[in-house]
């Protein structure tokens, strides 16, 4: 535990002082080092000490999952210096290492896999269980899942049970895990089109998401300054509407890696293309898609959103999502739906002509009505599940709910009362309006994205089970690669306890103070350029500037 | 923008950083080749070769205009006609002290600076002008400024002519080190970043009650994690002669008598213990200003302290003293009442401070103390400098400190480490020294001010990017003419700026939606 020596830090806030006590006490060997809190966890103070050459993975005899399969084997290797944090550094494994190739002595540390259902090559999806049991005895850790994404998970915690003391030397304590997530869906969105975001970061993001089992990203790729997804149905979108045709843009080869790094960390890859609105750079490399504005009689050179009036803009959303449908293996797609502004419809004289034509007087929601259900129609044909931003249910409250299905809450205000509404429809739910966390607060507020309740609005059992989860947002007007990731991190944790925690057990900002500070410290020893909570020091400061 | 800003000398115009004061571009157009072009000494120069100070310089802004010159390999050609091939640097000063530090009184005007076909001219200029050197570097540092990509790649620049000075002496950068460790790594990089911002001060908040990171010669039992969390002796040496090269000064700040928690860990009786009702309490208040023992240490510490920083200056802090531990304290509620404090402790604080002052002043220093210590009425020697911090009535602060006669810096505006959605970096562009109510002598008082950054929440992992470029908003506030206030040309020339920091390795946050050429690599 890296934690114990912020006493320093907190001890002469008079404010903290209760802190201390539960420092020292959480300086005693790992007892809940394990962040996001498992359901159960019980540990003793039996510890036992760990050797990086007296260490194995092994998958347990009766497991479906053996040696080959992909996202378990990789894992072990991923975990292998997660757990080992010096071993690396301290000059690792070298090919004329002898000891390596040892025989394993009777000292030997086992951690056994055993997975029932070997999905290796597949995709978690959004009804993958990720439940897990650990139990960690002398020798020997027994990790058992139902799936190879219920293991990783369990690996993770595993992973943090490990701890060094002064000397450096690892222990693990005698420990029981048995853990599952309260919501399926708990995402983290990246914005990409606000500013770019070269590859490294969103794959960093990635891992760190991992350690926080953080399980979908939500990859808000395109939007109204850029579009730098690379089509192979329509190059131009790109080429055109990319800050930058070549640099600043996402090749296929890009996606499809982003797509398997998440996956071998069990996270989905959902991705937004959101229209009508937020679509100004998909007008440069496809003219003819937004409507064109008017001033008076005569267009005035700027556009708006997608035209709804035109049965092209249709066709090239079909194309297009065709191509998305194939490109992202989630059966989900977002398509986002909020912030659409009526004046530019207004301005044209087709679009008012077609509304004239469909009886929708000057009720413009019917129109865009009209343009979702018909997108989220042609998303149905592609097989595929469609999210949308609350605006769009606010806006079509009635004739909704045959074709909707997840409603994603982000408005701020009585975000519960929506919630409520939305699942009293009989909708799904993702709840984001909390944790926008590109929006700082003066400083300390990681306990604001914490002490969140997602059920605490009056509704029926039926009603609570319809909320699937909740989603850290970090939009990207101030947010690039120089400074996304201490942004991020360590105020994202903070969701990520709450959505995946039992909220009896985790409702104290006193108790998660400490974890979470040592939970830091642990994601900078992991590279994660995690920003403090608050005056303090970690035993490896981060070493990059 | 007018009309000097647009069309062709857009792209380097639109990037200088801060404004000089005089800046006359052409729209005529010459070519730099990385294989054939130098910074040389003008034939004339006063200074040459042997000043590794200039030759660091050069070599630094050789790469940076340059940043993939190193990998080609640099091989002398001859250059062609419209081309650039020589910035000759000509220091005219007679004296040129390569190894001098920067100090408060450094002329760093650099008023001559042309380029004229086939060469490229920049001199340092004014005949009493002692540190040359110094004002010489934010020349060359405008120089790279004005060198932009031109359409298909080539390093270009615009004829121009620019004479520069600050408009304020000390413009500072603070770093708290005590509330997190900052590893030198860190600090060195935002050092190079204060010199593209033509920051001259790093005010180096060097200790505080969370910790002590300076290890001290004579105490070194003040530091307690010996050997991965302080500045040993030849790191802060590494530090000040890192800033020494970009013409930086360093100003420590040793805070007390409050701040001073971490002190009391390792030197014994040198805080004031507190009481609950008639026994100690366990806990320890500001530095006990009644026993001899204190000032025997303070004078031994501060005499090392003189010699370790180069500078003339040192900060004495004095800020926020909570006298609640004294008073507890039956010792030195005897002393107040031997001294007939009566109640005043402010009094008290006086006491220990003139002492303070007196010791520093011994050592040939000069001193900078929070603004406090002036509020609460210490006597200060007249060459005192306050520097003002407190975000209420800063005006009225500045009205009654210059009244007095007191040189001033003011960092109320400019603490960085509050941060808040949207682009406050307006907010700190706009903020206006001189904006109070006084004469032209009280003016004259005011001689810079300050960009804090202080470090409760804030450490490697965040403190470059919250720093830059908000700070370059406060940079060009202290460095430019108070006129330039216009926040759309500021917007457009920041905007390349920070993509410039970018692509020099600094991770520099965004102003808003949009993209830099090369962007940040460092994940």
């Amino acid at each position: 535990m890296e934690v114990k020596t912020s006493s320093n830090s907190v001890r002469f806030d008079k404010q903290r002082c209760s802190f201390i006590v539960l420092i020292m006490f959480f300086s005693l060997p790992a007892v809940n080092a394990v962040w996001p809190m498992p359901q159960l966890i019980s540990s003793s103070t039996d510890r036992y000490p760990l050797s990086p050459r007296q260490f194995i993975f092994q998958y347990a005899s009766g497991s479906s999952a053996k040696s080959g399969c992909s996202v378990i084997d990789s894992a072990f290797k991923r975990y292998f210096p997660l757990i080992f944090v010096d071993y690396l550094k301290a000059g690792g494994p070298r090919q004329h290492d002898n000891w390596f190739r040892l025989p394993l002595n009777e000292g030997v540390f086992t951690v056994l896999v055993d997975v029932r259902k070997a999905d290796c090559e597949g995709y978690p999806d959004p009804d993958s269980s990720e439940s897990y049991k650990l139990s960690v005895s002398s020798g020997q850790a027994s990790l058992r899942a139902k799936t190879v994404w219920g293991a990783l998970r369990g690996l993770e915690s595993f992973s943090q049970l490990v701890y060094q003391d002064d000397f450096g030397q690892y222990f693990v304590n005698k420990t029981e895990i048995d853990d599952f997530p309260r919501f399926k869906f708990r995402g983290l969105l990246l914005d990409t089109s606000r500013h770019y975001l070269p590859l490294p970061a969103i794959l960093k993001t990635l891992d760190a998401m991992s350690y926080n089992k953080f399980n979908v990203f939500h990859w808000h790729i395109v939007d109204d300054p850029s579009f730098p997804y690379q089509s192979s149905t329509f190059p131009g979108l790109s080429s055109k509407g990319a800050f930058h045709p070549s640099t600043h843009v996402y090749s296929q080869t890009d996606v499809s890696r982003v797509i398997s790094h998440a996956r071998l960390r069990g996270i989905r890859v959902l991705p937004e293309f959101d229209s009508p609105g937020h679509t100004q750079s998909w007008g440069k490399g496809q003219p003819g898609l937004l409507t064109s504005c008017y001033k008076g009689s005569v267009p005035s050179g700027t556009f708006g959103p997608v035209n709804p009036a035109m049965s092209s803009s249709y066709q090239f959303i079909s194309r297009l999502f065709k191509e998305v449908a194939s490109v992202f293996p989630d059966p989900y797609i977002h398509l986002g739906g909020d912030e659409v502004d009526f004046t530019c419809w207004k301005s044209n004289p087709e679009v008012r002509g077609f509304m004239q034509k469909m009886g929708f007087g000057t009720d413009y929601t019917k129109l865009e009505s009209y343009y979702m259900e018909n997108i989220i129609n042609l998303t149905k044909t592609l097989n595929k599940t469609s999210i949308v931003w609350q605006d769009v249910f606010d806006n079509h409250e009635k004739l909704c709910c045959s074709s909707l299905s997840v409603v994603e809450v982000w408005k701020g205000g009585c975000y519960l009362c929506e919630v409520r509404r939305v699942t009293k429809s009989g909708l799904r739910v993702i709840l984001a309006s909390p944790w926008y966390l590109d929006q700082p607060g003066p400083t300390h507020d990681w306990a604001r994205y914490y002490t969140i309740w997602p059920l605490a609005f009056k509704g029926s059992e039926q009603q609570k089970s319809l909320v699937i989860g909740g989603e850290v947002c970090m939009w990207g007007e101030y947010v690039d690669a120089t400074n996304l990731s201490p942004r991020l991190w360590p105020r994202a944790s903070a969701a990520a306890e709450r959505l995946w925690s039992d909220e009896k057990t985790t409702s104290s900002v006193t108790d998660a103070f400490p974890r979470l500070t040592d939970f830091r410290c642990r994601l900078l020893r992991r590279g994660i350029q995690a920003e403090p909570l608050f005056v303090g020091h970690c035993r490896h400061e981060y070493e990059g500037i | 923008p007018t009309a000097s800003h647009s069309a062709a000398n857009r792209p380097s115009y639109g990037s200088l950083w801060p404004l000089p004061q005089k800046v006359q571009m052409s729209t005529v157009v010459f070519k730099l080749s990385g294989a054939s072009f130098q910074i040389v000494d003008a034939k004339e120069s006063s200074s040459g070769a042997s000043c590794s100070l200039l030759q660091n310089a050069y070599r630094r802004y050789f790469e940076y205009i340059f940043p993939s010159a190193r990998k080609q390999g640099h091989v002398k050609k001859k250059t062609p006609a419209s081309a650039v091939s020589e910035l000759q640097v000509w220091i005219t000063s007679a004296d040129t002290e390569c190894d001098g530090f920067p100090n408060v009184t450094s002329d760093e005007s650099y008023a001559c600076f042309s380029v004229v076909k086939d060469l490229f001219i920049m001199l340092g200029f004014l005949d009493d002008c002692y540190h040359c050197l110094i004002c010489l570097l934010p020349g060359l540092e405008t120089f790279s400024q004005l060198v932009y990509e031109g359409e298909y790649g080539a390093k270009s620049i615009n004829r121009t002519e620019i004479s520069d000075f600050p408009r304020f002496a000390h413009r500072g950068v603070l770093l708290d080190t005590s509330r997190h460790f900052l590893p030198i790594k860190v600090i060195l990089a935002n050092l190079e970043a204060m010199a593209w911002n033509k920051f001259n001060v790093f005010h180096w908040h060097i200790v505080d009650d969370p910790s002590f990171p300076y290890l001290s010669r004579t105490f070194p039992q003040l530091t307690f994690h010996p050997y991965t969390h302080v500045y040993t002796p030849s790191d802060v040496k590494m530090i000040i002669e890192f800033a020494r090269l970009r013409g930086i000064r360093v100003v420590p700040e040793f805070d007390t008598p409050g701040h001073t928690q971490s002190w009391g860990k390792g030197q014994k009786d040198l805080l004031t213990p507190c009481y609950s009702g008639a026994s100690p309490s366990g806990s320890f208040g500001p530095v006990n200003p009644i026993l001899n023992t204190t000032y025997e240490f303070m004078s031994m510490f501060f005499k090392e302290v003189s010699t370790v920083f180069p500078d003339a200056y040192i900060h004495l802090g004095g800020d926020e003293v909570d006298f609640n531990c004294w008073k507890s304290n039956p010792d030195i509620q005897k002393f107040m009442e031997q001294q007939g404090f009566g109640t005043d402790y402010s009094k008290l604080e006086s006491l220990y401070i003139q002492r303070i002052l007196d010791i520093v002043s011994s050592t040939n220093k000069h001193y900078l103390i929070w603004q406090e210590v002036f509020d609460n009425g210490v006597k200060l020697k007249q060459d005192t400098v306050v520097n003002v911090w407190i975000g209420n009535k800063v005006e009225e602060e500045l009205q009654k400190v210059t009244e007095a006669g007191f040189t001033t810096i003011l960092s109320a505006p400019w603490y960085l480490d509050y941060i808040s959605y949207g682009q406050d970096w307006q907010k700190y562009y706009l903020a206006e020294p001189l904006g109070f109510k006084g004469t032209d002598a009280q003016k004259k008082l005011v001689v810079g001010g300050e960009a804090c950054l202080w470090g409760e929440y804030v450490d490697a992992t965040n403190l470059t990017p919250r720093l830059w470029p908000r700070a370059s908003a406060v940079a060009e506030r202290l460095w430019s003419d108070k006129d330039v206030r216009d926040l759309n040309d500021a917007y457009s020339r920041l905007a390349q700026h920070r993509c410039r920091m970018v692509q020099r390795g600094i991770p520099a946050e965004p102003l808003f939606s949009g993209y830099c050429a090369y962007e940040y690599k460092g994940v």
